[in-house]
């Protein structure tokens, strides 16, 4: 059964996205930063958030087929749909990172050719240090493979998928063995782009200050937001008569995944924090002194939520069991991990100038997130929403926890 | 008229799992099923309880977090303050970090420790007891299913036995208890 998008959901999107765009405009006016950076800093915040959505379902979905999960073949349409938002995503982070290597503004200070110029005023020996890995050429042969792979990724997945339905016996099985090599062979590029991104894109924000643990954090953040989306989507798509082999064992256990990625998340959050904090080294610590100092409601604030909200009110069994509950949880998670994406950038790329999330940042949010549903739901009427033929259907059908 | 139990033997799980709904839809009590690894889904079947080893759980993990906390107050910052690198010992929550990693360990010890030792405990298999079994093929390749007259007023062991015989069962044993 196809999913069919009702005008009504439709309109929310359309208002949603207006009502975003009057509130990111408002805010554009009343911003005096130089260059309009809080405009870019914003835009690229929300670019990625979503982006990060799609990527985390992405990978998510590869590791089903690399692991030859069988409980989640009957909700994989639910990620397809997610991943393919990718692309526009993928768009707004070229767009700024392009306008940022043209000079419309100074996010990455490092992009600033004067920043590495011997004897100018704004010379900076520990950006020049970096200078073979942060030089705009190799930035961009990066930029663009991580690109690359994941539009690939995204649309070889899909292609497969549709191509499945078609397929029964010999060739299925034989074809669905090709997508679990495949999916494996792109875990490998995943693992190490997802890490290196986070520090192009994001890292190099505070280009004085460096963590090799940053990308799996980023990570971890980006994949629980995406368990979060699908968890939620299944409930509505099931709410609204779709999908009606999902049960309640498939929500238990998406439900679950959003618990357990929520403690990777705060594990790896806090394995970088303590480590520098013990530490003590000045080199190490700006990047949390210059949060802490200034934004210890954001910074506290945004771990409280993305540690203790999923600890305390998803550890039962019920909770994780209860659609209106997890709906509600989830959202605040959600925006938790966007509060986390903004404490990473904001301070770094307006330094001074960044007092507190504003018009801009929340009214882009909004955009984005009427776009993102949008495109989701476009996608998701394309297909029929239950896999017609898998090898694992049967199994994920009478999937009993 | 003395109590009997019946043992009813199958040699598969999904049979066993029939079997059983069989009879609980024909309003029999079924005991207990004696099997050497978990057959899922037959608790709902013969009306097993929920296990509430997880509440146990988060009993233990809270009281392994609460001594962990405690225990490090009063060593490094009430009965000793311990100057680490110069981190500050004067309050306990200017060292919470550094303590944190010992919580974590300690709350998951104990309630592994916890949970594993009052699963024993429960089961009454902590080593040494007696084994309950009935059959020792139950730890090998067969499934046996506990019926007891006991708990099923009205009808008599040939009854049950009766019925049992309709279902694919390899052998039935009566015995007095």
């Amino acid at each position: 059964m196809n999913f069919t998008l009702t005008s009504r959901a439709r309109t929310l999107c359309m208002a949603l996205m207006v009502l975003g765009l009057a509130l990111a405009g408002f805010g554009f006016i009343n911003d005096h930063t130089d260059h309009h950076q809080n405009f870019w800093a914003a835009l690229f915040i929300n670019g990625f958030y979503f982006f990060g959505v799609g990527l985390g379902a992405l990978f998510f979905y590869a590791l089903q087929n690399a692991t030859e999960t069988s409980w989640s073949v009957l909700v994989k349409r639910v990620y397809e749909g997610i991943f393919s938002y990718l692309p526009i995503g993928a768009a707004v982070i070229v767009l700024v990172l392009a306008a940022g290597s043209a000079g419309l503004h100074h996010v990455w200070s490092w992009m600033d050719p004067a920043v590495v110029t011997e004897g100018s005023d704004v010379y900076d020996p520990i950006v020049a240090y970096k200078m073979p890995f942060l030089n705009k050429g190799f930035y961009w042969l990066r930029t663009v493979a991580y690109i690359a792979t994941f539009l690939f990724g995204a649309m070889w997945f899909r292609k497969q998928s549709l191509a499945l339905d078609n397929e029964t016996g010999e060739t299925l099985v034989k074809h669905h063995l090709l997508v679990y090599r495949r999916s494996a062979l792109f875990l490998v590029f995943f693992a190490v782009f997802s890490s290196t991104l986070s520090w192009d894109w994001i890292m190099s924000i505070d280009v004085h200050w460096f963590s090799t643990l940053f990308g799996w954090y980023v990570f971890a953040g980006m994949w629980v937001s995406a368990m979060i989306t699908g968890v939620v989507l299944v409930i509505y798509l099931k709410g609204k008569g779709y999908l009606p082999q999902v049960n309640n064992s498939h929500i238990h256990d998406m439900g679950k995944w959003v618990f357990a990625i929520s403690f990777l998340w705060t594990y790896l959050y806090f394995s970088q924090f303590m480590l520098y904090w013990y530490s003590n080294i000045p080199e190490e610590v700006i990047y949390f002194k210059a949060r802490i100092d200034h934004h210890p409601m954001l910074m506290w604030g945004m771990f409280f939520i993305n540690f203790a909200v999923p600890m305390l009110l998803l550890m039962s069994r019920d909770a994780k069991r209860n659609p209106r509950f997890l709906i509600g949880v989830g959202a605040v998670i959600f925006i938790g991990h966007w509060l986390d994406l903004c404490q990473m950038v904001l301070p770094g790329a307006l330094g001074d100038h960044f007092e507190h999330i504003g018009a801009l940042e929340i009214g882009l949010f909004l955009t984005f997130l009427g776009l993102f549903i949008l495109t989701v739901l476009n996608t998701l009427t394309k297909a029929p929403l239950t896999p017609v033929n898998h090898p694992y259907l049967d199994e994920s059908v009478h999937h009993h926890i | 008229m003395a109590n009997k139990v019946i043992y009813a033997v199958y040699d598969d799980p999904e049979v066993l799992k029939g079997a059983a709904r069989k009879l609980v839809s024909a309003g029999v009590k079924v005991r207990d099923v004696f099997s050497p690894f978990p057959v899922h889904g037959l608790d709902p079947i013969i009306g097993v309880k929920r296990t509430r080893l997880g509440i146990v759980a988060f009993m233990f993990g809270i009281t392994g977090t609460s001594l962990a906390l405690l225990g490090m107050y009063y060593m490094m910052i009430y009965d000793w303050p311990m100057n680490i690198g110069g981190k500050p010992n004067d309050f306990f929550y200017q060292n919470l970090p550094a303590f944190i990693p010992v919580t974590f360990e300690f709350t998951i010890l104990c309630a592994c420790h916890g949970m594993a030792i009052t699963y024993l405990i429960r089961n009454k298999t902590l080593p040494g007891m007696p084994a309950r079994n009935p059959d020792p093929r139950s730890t090998d390749d067969k499934f046996i299913m506990e019926v007891r007259t006991e708990d099923n007023h009205g009808r008599s062991a040939d009854d049950i036995a009766g019925l049992l015989r309709e279902t694919p069962v390899f052998e039935i044993n009566e015995r007095q208890c």
